[in-house]
């Protein structure tokens, strides 16, 4: 595809900005914006309540929804699939009803220290619950992490192991096919972040053979406020409910509470269905595009933008030197000058990237650096867009007042 | 918004080179003020005697506003009396989050040019920290 043709795609590109923050959230196509639309302009009505057609319209569209993303992370089944807000509320249903269900006072939950704090405190505050400890796994400065490395940090009381796929600040790919295997030889689960993983690359929960896995759909294409947890049926069966109120239940008298089946059990209260429309939307725009044609366009791109930064004096790249091990994350600092100035003065210039710790502070405690500064691609950028931020980022010591 | 009127050269020049950026030995009072959207985390050292601020100085880290607008304050406070000090304060963080006449903006002197940064809003904490610091100082010590 030509850059004229996939930013045609995408409405809000077509102003003069450089969107570099795609791995906070990605920016809409079209058709997901009108998906949305249609659900309410055809289908509305509460889903799974109603008798008359269009409520049944309604659970129909959000049921192929689930069906979709199913297919779409390669999960067994559809019920293995719960939609929530996003990856966040995901992780918390998994930290609440995996410890309620499995941990107990004594044991212990490891957690990559490059982990979101979404992927860290809820662990935190339900391992608490259970009288049980959060341990961590370093990664190097370079944020690789060894099968070696997860080895020696496992042992018996170890429950569960929580790592992202893709860290939202390295952008290096973990291991994790053979991190469940070595999970699971040790009688420990394992938990998933996908968040930054969905977007760029094809994944697969059977073959990696997690235990869990979640993301959000913002970062996806579709809309804010629709995410999704994978999870093995067995487990999700075993697993007590994490929110309580309407459509989880099967029967409810004052004595007694017998819950719905998979996959409403999770799925409290009136659920997105608008957004889940808008999910399958984005879902099938990714899959039109294809993989391949992602990975190469941003891949291109992440080559690009190093190969040029590696030229900056003063600029210093976070995580490992190829670009390979980037997936369009270019976490960096500029000697000098804290973050949130280098951000300010790229926002004067209407490119758009991120200051700060990217919610991921033990990471940056680890690494000693209080704060960074990120670009983030996906497909939609163009070397223009690049070529925007080279030219500021050259400038931006000498602004501040450095030769 | 363009970066020249606020990345200007009385900015860069407090944060390269802070007259007030130091340690001090003994000083009568030291408060921390932390800004946790940004990371900026300052400690505010005074000296006072007879109701004067005989000497300053601030420590920590911080983005560019944050520190060159503690300096520019420290640079305005020292020498002067703590009843003056808090009305400066009071008038710089007016000037950043309403609107302030032009003989108490002349007032502030240099750190008047800080004056733009009421149109950032995602910056206004940063430039307040070391007023803000000082005022709590002021309030809870010198009342």
């Amino acid at each position: 595809m030509t850059d004229i043709e996939v930013r045609k795609l995408f409405p809000l590109l077509n102003q003069d900005i450089a969107y570099l923050d795609s791995a906070a959230t990605a920016q809409k196509p079209q058709c997901v914006m009108d998906a949305v639309s249609e659900f309410y302009t055809k289908y509305n009505a509460n889903p799974m309540r109603g008798l008359y057609d269009l409520s049944l319209s309604a659970t129909d569209s959000y049921e192929q929804a689930r069906q979709k993303t199913a297919d779409f992370v390669h999960a067994k089944q559809s019920c293995e699939i719960i939609f929530t807000r996003n990856a966040t509320e995901s992780l918390n249903l998994v930290a609440s009803s995996f410890c309620e269900q499995y941990v107990t006072e004594g044991d212990e939950i490891l957690v990559a220290t490059s982990e979101h704090h979404s992927n860290f405190l809820p662990w935190k505050k339900y391992a608490q619950l259970q009288g049980a400890v959060v341990r961590y796994l370093d990664c190097t400065q370079e944020g690789l992490y060894t099968p070696e490395m997860l080895k020696n940090a496992l042992t018996p009381k170890t429950k569960i192991f929580t790592i992202a796929q893709i860290s939202n600040v390295f952008g290096r790919v973990n291991p994790i096919q053979e991190f469940a295997k070595i999970c699971h030889d040790n009688g420990t689960m394992i938990c998933v972040d996908g968040s930054q993983s969905v977007p760029h690359i094809l994944v697969n929960v059977q073959e990696l053979d997690v235990d869990f896995f979640a993301f959000s759909g913002h970062k996806l294409y579709a809309p804010m406020g629709i995410g999704a947890l994978y999870g093995k049926k067995k487990l999700l069966e075993e697993m007590p409910p994490f929110l309580q109120g309407g459509e989880m239940i099967d029967y409810v008298s004052k004595e007694k509470t017998i819950f719905a089946e998979l996959p409403q059990k999770f799925e409290a209260g009136t659920v997105s269905a608008g957004d889940a429309w808008g999910l399958k939307s984005a879902i099938e725009f990714v899959e039109s595009i294809g993989f391949e044609e992602i990975e190469r366009r941003e891949l291109h791109l992440t080559e690009y933008a190093m190969k040029q930064m590696q030229e900056v004096p003063h600029v210093n790249i976070v995580g490992d030197k190829s670009p390979e091990h980037h997936h369009g994350i270019l976490t960096f600092t500029i000697d000098d000058v804290h973050p949130h100035d280098i951000a300010a003065i790229f926002a004067s210039e209407n490119v758009c990237i991120r200051a700060g710790h990217h919610c991921a502070q033990p990471l940056h405690i680890l690494l000693g650096i209080p704060s960074t500064v990120r670009a983030s691609l996906a497909f939609y950028n163009t070397e223009e867009d690049i070529d925007r931020f080279i030219s500021v980022l050259k400038k931006i010591r000498s602004q501040m007042g450095y030769e | 918004m363009n970066n020249r009127t606020f990345y200007n050269e009385i900015l860069t020049e407090h944060n390269r080179y802070p007259a007030h950026k130091h340690s001090m030995e003994l000083p009568d009072f030291s408060l921390e003020g932390v800004n946790p959207s940004c990371g900026d985390d300052i400690v505010l050292n005074l000296k006072v005697k007879d109701g004067i601020i005989t000497d300053g100085s601030y420590e920590g880290s911080g983005c560019a506003i944050s520190q060159a607008s503690a300096d520019m304050m420290l640079d305005l406070v020292i020498g002067k009396n703590v009843k003056e000090a808090q009305e400066l304060a009071d008038i710089f963080m007016r000037m950043i989050k309403e609107t302030v006449t032009e003989e108490e903006l002349e007032r502030l002197e240099e750190a008047s040019s800080l004056q733009d940064i009421s149109h950032m809003p995602s910056r206004v904490k940063c430039a307040v920290l070391g007023w803000r610091t000082l005022s709590e100082m002021i309030d809870k010590n010198l009342p």
